[in-house]
């Protein structure tokens, strides 16, 4: 199985990168860009077959070492 | 007394730690690799240098918390040995969550690389009491990601309890309420942003973090 892990800084924590990003895209003429978030994503291959279990195995590897839940918040797409 | 310096891959302060300890306290400082399972007999103090621990990979700090000494770290510390974290040994205490919070991109998304001077909020810790109520002394940052972050609920517990200990006079990094350092609730755990270790005699423009080094060991 193959897996997908997105990592964002939470909503309240300030994007310092991604302000950066929207101003550079305003001063390219897209004003209309707004809330820009930058994350990172992950991806990896996974030896177990159960969808359910290998949701559980990538949370819990999100938990240890992928995301800093103390500033950052991530999502789990197993497929 | 005895002090040791844990050396991560893309650590590089850890031999100015060295110096600084020996120099300013006369301890014996052991050198302990990251993947050593033990810390030396009778530690007295360790320090988590600065640096940049497996390439800042992933994120400051988060691969060298989980270190096999870090296991040996945690339960020296549980003990109540005083354990230091400057820099990126500051973020790598927050990735183990030995401190609360996580440090951030600088506001202005700079390395900011400078002399600061520092509010001494509580000099009643045992890494401030040598400071003898002094309010400010002055050291050197050096950090890209030290710009400290905590949920506002957090923050008021560290005000509230004391466990704000330096303060910056002009935040260099965007650190939220100027904070540069702050210990666990129990005050044998500190982590701070500026480095004693590049002001440990008059030579280097500031001797005040030497005493920091002598309030942890003389409180051991």
């Amino acid at each position: 199985m193959r897996a997908t892990v997105h990592v964002y800084l939470k909503p309240g924590v300030l994007d310092v990168q991604g302000k950066a990003v929207e101003q550079a895209l305003h001063g390219l003429g897209w004003g209309g860009v707004s809330g820009v978030r930058v994350g990172r994503t992950i991806e990896f291959d996974l030896a177990a077959t159960d969808a359910t279990a290998a949701q559980a195995e990538v949370q819990a590897m999100c938990d240890k070492l992928l995301a800093n839940t103390v500033i950052e918040s991530y999502r789990v797409e197993v497929a | 007394m005895k002090a040791a310096v844990i050396v991560f891959p893309g650590s590089n302060c850890d031999r100015d730690c060295k110096v600084a300890i020996e120099r300013s306290t006369g301890a014996h400082v052991d050198m302990v690799w990251h993947g050593d399972t033990a810390l030396p007999e009778g530690v007295d103090l360790i320090v988590l240098p600065g640096g940049f621990s497996y390439g800042d990979y992933l994120r400051c700090g988060a691969m060298a918390a989980l270190s096999p000494i870090m296991t040996e770290v945690k339960a020296a510390a549980e003990r109540g040995v005083a354990t230091v974290g400057i820099c990126n040994g500051f973020q790598v205490l927050c990735e183990a969550r030995m401190l609360p919070g996580a440090l951030l991109r600088n506001e202005r998304l700079k390395y900011v690389c400078k002399a600061v001077d520092l509010d001494v909020v509580n000099a009643q810790t045992r890494f401030t009491a040598g400071y003898a109520g002094r309010r400010q002394v002055a050291m050197t940052v050096g950090n890209g990601e030290g710009n400290f972050f905590a949920d506002a609920e957090t923050l008021d517990r560290l005000e509230g309890e004391g466990q704000v200990v330096f303060r910056y006079l002009d935040n260099p990094n965007g650190s939220a309420r100027g904070i540069a350092g702050i210990v666990n609730a129990k005050g044998n755990v500190l982590g701070l942003m500026p480095h004693p270790d590049r002001a440990f005699e008059a030579d280097l423009g500031s001797a005040d973090g030497a005493v920091l080094f002598q309030s942890a060991l003389a409180s051991a």
